[in-house]
């Protein structure tokens, strides 16, 4: 009988060492300010025929994460120069806002960025309410909070699914949408509509949560750290994806910061700017969480950043849910709110206020104000400008992935073909948001 | 008030028209002039570090005499500060504001939706082209107030106007036609074909 062997193998994946750790390479910033790690830069390959090749992806790409495209010159499958073209999803938002009173933008707010649709209204009606000059009630606050974050964790999810199918992984895209879906069911519960939820309104919310939601909303931040726990196991040390990230679109700190970019795009450049804090609303300075923050601004450190973006909104809803505050969730305040239905029917007072409110709207003073949040995907602006009437004169977004995609020439030249998709995926753009 | 407001005024009196503070944030109304030159006073100086754009966009009231305004809003990271650069345009005066692009690489955008909405041009830009209107737009600036809500053109003149813009033309590659096709297949092979064999059988 033969004598057993034993035989060392060394891990031959690539981007892992022996022990299964991705292996991170310092970054080196070049004189002309470009990122590149200490191997070899992705060098052009040589000038087959001297003939660059023009190739469009999109905008009806399943990669491209809706109506972008992307004229791409490649050298072999060397990106030499990349221009996106955006648009194909213009509905003039703006302009249609100023033809509206504040409580009817709300609906339009939902359909921007539309993974995220209870955190743009919660943004919107901070703006609003800054304007009108009204401070809102704590159980509101506490209900806005749970609202953000929860359509924090739903944004990302869509990220980390689609994300992992564009770099050919698909089972985490299953997970993730399935957790998803517990989110639509409590939103579903609270506001009666899952994904265009129009939850707020400019003083309070559209609803008070019903009873027993809270069960739901503990039993959601109970299991929820499992599903990251899995895709963790699944996906961060796996060769392929270590290897189709590691090193992949980088952009050094002080390049990210100066072309404007926010949320895990900027943080995973190793920028601590975090709108909740460094200029926090809601109360989010009580809070007790951690800002992820990355060193090397490639795509793996964007999808690190997010996935600890996921546990640390976690701890925010169990602390929100731990303080929820008994009492009103709407200001008392006739000039804003509708007065309720019954009350409306069968009180001259009420009837009034309803009418005057439904046919005129409230009317802010004339002032203007820009209020940021920090939305799944960056730094969400809502700048109102009011001349003293019901409707806005400006209501301008700054969108976040607008300004985040911008970048993506700088990103992608010099990289291959395949890393366009892994790049564009990892700025988790959403093209509701950037045409608008 | 913004610490920066006073030092502003001191360096660039020529440059300061006023400030205001309104609902807790401060607003700069400079010169449009010499907006570049505070940018980058405020992007470069040791005590400012106003590191971070967050929006370049415009406002132009209902009230058509009043001006048009650029506006800017800048964040410094270091030292959580937060400042509204506002530039005012008379009526009747050129659209015409300079570009922060030397200073803002995050600009690019900003300034051409800017443009393509209100028609500003900034000035130093290298690519200011429309960029959620298709560029051979041609009603205007949707933003600014006397445009109307439904756009200038009837609805059948924007499907006319559609259609004879011909996109194929621009088409980096042209498609194959079937002829075309035909025509480059051997001889031999169009020979059997057009005597009627059928293919793919």
């Amino acid at each position: 009988m033969a004598e057993k062997r034993t035989v060392e193998v060394e891990l031959s994946t690539s981007g892992l060492d022996a022990q299964g750790r991705p292996q991170r390479t310092p970054l080196v910033v070049d004189e002309g300010g470009r990122v590149t790690t200490m191997e070899a830069p992705p060098a052009l390959e040589p000038e087959l025929e001297g003939e660059h090749m023009l190739i469009n992806i999109g905008p009806q790409h399943p990669a491209t994460h809706g109506v972008l495209r992307l004229v791409l010159e490649l050298d072999g499958e060397t990106v030499v120069r990349c221009i996106p073209h955006i648009g194909y999803l213009h509905c003039g938002f703006e302009k249609i806002g100023e033809y509206r009173q504040y409580n009817q933008i709300i609906p339009w707010t939902d359909r921007e960025d539309y993974l995220n649709s209870p955190g743009n209204n919660v943004a919107f009606a901070l703006g609003a309410e800054r304007l009108f000059g009204v401070e809102i009630t704590p159980r509101c606050t506490v209900l806005r909070v749970i609202a953000m974050e929860l359509s924090r964790i739903m944004s990302h999810l869509v990220w980390l699914g689609t994300t992992c199918i564009d770099i050919g992984a698909f089972t985490p895209f299953l997970w993730s949408f399935q957790e998803r879906e517990r989110i639509y069911t409590l939103l579903e519960q609270w506001i009666g509509a899952r994904l265009t939820t129009t939850l707020t309104r400019v003083g309070g919310m559209g609803a008070d949560i019903p009873d027993g939601w809270m069960d739901g909303l503990r039993d959601f931040t109970r299991t929820f750290p499992k599903t990251i726990a899995e895709v963790d196991r699944m996906v961060t040390r796996n060769g392929i994806w270590v290897g189709r990230t590691i090193g992949i679109g980088a952009l050094s700190a002080t390049d990210a910061t100066n072309a404007g970019l926010s949320g895990p795009m900027l943080r995973a450049s190793g920028v601590a700017y975090d709108v909740r804090k460094d200029f926090p609303y809601l109360d989010y300075e009580t809070y007790d969480f951690d800002v992820p923050v990355g060193t090397s601004g490639d795509v793996y450190d964007r999808f690190l950043c997010r996935m600890e973006e996921l546990r640390q909104s976690v701890r925010i809803l169990e602390q929100a849910a731990a303080r929820l505050p008994d009492g009103p969730v709407n200001v008392d305040d006739a000039r804003l709110i509708l007065p309720p239905k019954s009350k409306a029917t069968s009180e001259m007072e009420s009837m009034i206020h309803h009418f005057k409110q439904v046919m005129e709207g409230p009317r802010p003073p004339v002032g203007e104000t820009y209020v940021a949040v920090e939305s799944p995907k960056g730094e969400k602006g809502y700048y109102f400008v009011s001349d003293g009437t019901p409707k806005p004169v400006r209501w301008r977004i700054r969108p976040p992935s607008y300004v985040n995609l911008s970048a993506i020439p700088r990103m992608v030249e010099g990289h291959l073909l395949s890393d366009v998709i892994a790049i564009n995926a990892s700025i988790d753009i959403v093209m509701g948001e950037i045409d608008r | 008030m913004n610490p920066s407001v006073d030092r502003i005024k001191t360096r660039f009196p020529t440059a300061f028209v006023r400030a205001e503070v309104i609902w807790g944030e401060t607003t700069v109304y400079l010169r449009t002039e010499s907006v570049l030159d505070v940018v980058k006073y405020l992007h470069d100086d040791e005590s400012e570090r106003y590191d971070y754009l967050s929006d370049v966009t415009a406002v132009e009231y209902r009230d058509l005499e009043l001006p048009l305004q650029v506006v800017w809003h800048l964040r410094s990271l270091p030292y959580r500060r937060f400042l509204r650069l506002k530039a005012e345009i008379a009526k009747g005066d050129p659209l015409k504001v300079p570009s922060v692009m030397p200073v803002y690489s995050g600009a690019d955008w900003l300034e051409r939706e800017c443009f393509d909405m209100f028609g500003i041009q900034f000035d130093g830009h290298p690519d200011l082209r429309r960029i959620l209107m298709w560029e051979q737009y041609a009603e205007g600036y949707p933003l600014r107030k006397d445009f109307p809500l439904r756009g200038r053109f009837s609805r059948s003149e924007q499907l006319r106007q559609a259609l004879a813009a011909q996109p194929e033309s621009r088409y980096s590659m042209t498609e194959l036609t079937i002829a075309d096709a035909f025509e480059d297949l051997p001889l031999e092979m169009r020979q059997r074909l057009a005597g009627g064999e059928k293919t793919g059988e």
